[in-house]
């Protein structure tokens, strides 16, 4: 018997249950091999909607569905907490005292927010990466009348580089179509020496960072907020007040990974390029935010990892080598970009090949509503 | 060579991450540091020989060297503040 385990229910650990099955279906209805997907809380989250909660009246309970409802009926489904990875036994090992046995693990346990690393930064920033804290945003964007809007990042990685970006764009066009545009400076603050990580998508937002007139601050590190002062201040040593603050909060890898010694406190697992196994382990994998590969912390990262995943663990199974396109993984992820105006664009990029993002346009910001609204029906389920 | 003389106390291999891995690997070890650190980064990533010294200069820091080593760079840095 092979018991593979995949620890969370996300992206990527869905869509790694969902491969897996039909990979292995013959292995599982002989009784030879078992997948089981453990989820804390049994729930789907999709997670880039929340952006939306505060910049385009989506709805927090349409952004969640029970995970059953996602998976094939021959992933296995236990809701449970996992605290420990116990290599030594092979097993995982439960918060409500239960272990389980594997031959294959799969770590699909993303990254976490960790405002509290910054002191203040609950009551005086705001962020969308959680449903409250979007609709907390909302409401401080609705109740705003001008002033000092400052955009920025308070630690990296984090989920989905563009956001912040998209933000800024966005709340510029809110703030130009209520009228609030000419009170108000707006402020983006860049923890590196250009707008974004990769530069070909640098080039392309700095002009229009530019053209909106939203200030670029480089070298920007958030270090401290003085609330007193209403004002945030950078490790190199400059100060930016602000009458709304709105900053990606710090973020962190799963506390079980570190617990369990496989990550460093980063919670970061260190992850082969291109077989996506975990520091040189040749039955454990990791794959979407929870891994520490030079690629975006975004669900399209897992979506794409997960074939590879599937396959290479089949392989395994079946006593095999991997074969065909998704023996190994080249960095691919794709992603839309917002930039404001009803207009958006496509990043698509691979570890050797970085972005030529087209001209924005209203094509691909229409592409990312119809796949946000798509979304239940088609990746989780292994269909695009 | 100052560089060669220099007491490390800290060496921060960033070799294989690409930017802006390095530099953040130096800002994590700035934050850690005392005033008085001489911190050596090693990137293998073309890029890091220009964002850091820029960023070493906004920050207040300052940079000892850079010696191009097989394959990478070592960037020292002392932290000033």
């Amino acid at each position: 018997m092979q018991r593979v385990v995949i620890l969370g229910g996300g992206v990527g650990g869905t869509l790694v249950a969902n491969l897996l099955v039909r990979k292995l279906r013959r292995q599982i209805d002989r009784h030879e091999a078992t997948v089981t997907l453990v989820d804390e809380k049994g729930q789907h989250v999709y997670q880039p909607g929340f952006m939306y909660i505060a910049m385009g009246g989506e709805k927090a309970e349409r952004l969640s569905r029970p995970e059953r409802s996602l998976l094939d009926d021959r992933v296995i489904l236990d809701v449970a907490r996992a605290v420990k990875i116990d290599e030594a036994s092979s097993r995982v090992d439960l918060e409500d005292g239960r272990h389980l046995e594997y031959d294959q693990l799969v770590i699909a346990t993303g990254s976490r927010i960790v405002p509290e690393e910054i002191e203040h930064f609950d009551t005086e920033a705001h962020h969308f990466y959680s449903p409250t804290a979007a609709l907390r945003l909302r409401e401080a964007l609705d109740a705003f009348t001008g002033g000092k809007v400052v955009i920025g990042i308070a630690g990296m990685p984090y989920k989905c580089p563009p956001a912040p970006l998209e933000v800024a764009f966005l709340v510029e066009s809110e703030l130009r179509e209520r009228g609030l545009r000419e009170k108000s400076e707006m402020h983006y603050c860049s923890p590196i020496g250009r707008a974004f990580t990769i530069e070909s998508v640098s080039e392309m937002a700095t002009p229009i960072l530019e053209e909106k007139g939203i200030e670029l601050h480089t070298f920007f590190n958030v270090e401290t907020i003085d609330p007193a002062r209403k004002v945030v201040q950078s490790l190199e040593g400059e100060e930016m007040p602000y009458d709304l603050l709105i900053l990606v909060p710090p973020h962190r890898g799963a506390e079980v990974v570190i617990d369990s010694g496989l990550a460093p406190a980063s919670g970061w697992l260190p992850t082969d390029h291109h077989t996506l196994q975990v520091g040189g382990r040749a039955n454990v994998y990791a794959l979407g935010d929870a891994t520490d590969l030079p690629l975006s912390k975004a669900g399209s990262t897992a979506h794409f990892e997960a074939p590879i995943v599937a396959e290479r663990i089949t392989a395994a199974v079946q006593g095999r080598e991997p074969e065909g396109k998704h023996a190994s993984y080249t960095g691919k992820v794709m992603c839309f970009f917002e930039v404001g105006d009803g207009k958006g664009t496509l990043l698509q990029f691979d570890y050797n090949n970085p972005p030529k993002p087209p001209k924005p346009n209203r094509f691909w910001h229409l592409g990312k509503i119809v796949f946000n609204k798509t979304y239940w029906h088609t990746v989780p389920k292994g269909r695009v | 060579m100052q560089t060669q003389t220099t007491p490390i106390t800290r060496t921060v291999d960033a070799r294989g991450s690409y930017c802006p891995g390095p530099l953040m690997e130096l800002i994590r070890s700035i934050r850690e540091g005392q005033v008085g650190d001489v911190i050596a980064v090693w990137s293998s990533d073309a890029g890091s020989k220009l964002d850091i010294p820029k960023w070493i200069e906004k920050a207040g820091h300052r940079l000892i060297g850079i010696e191009t080593r097989e394959g990478y760079d070592e960037i020292l840095v002392e932290k000033l503040r």
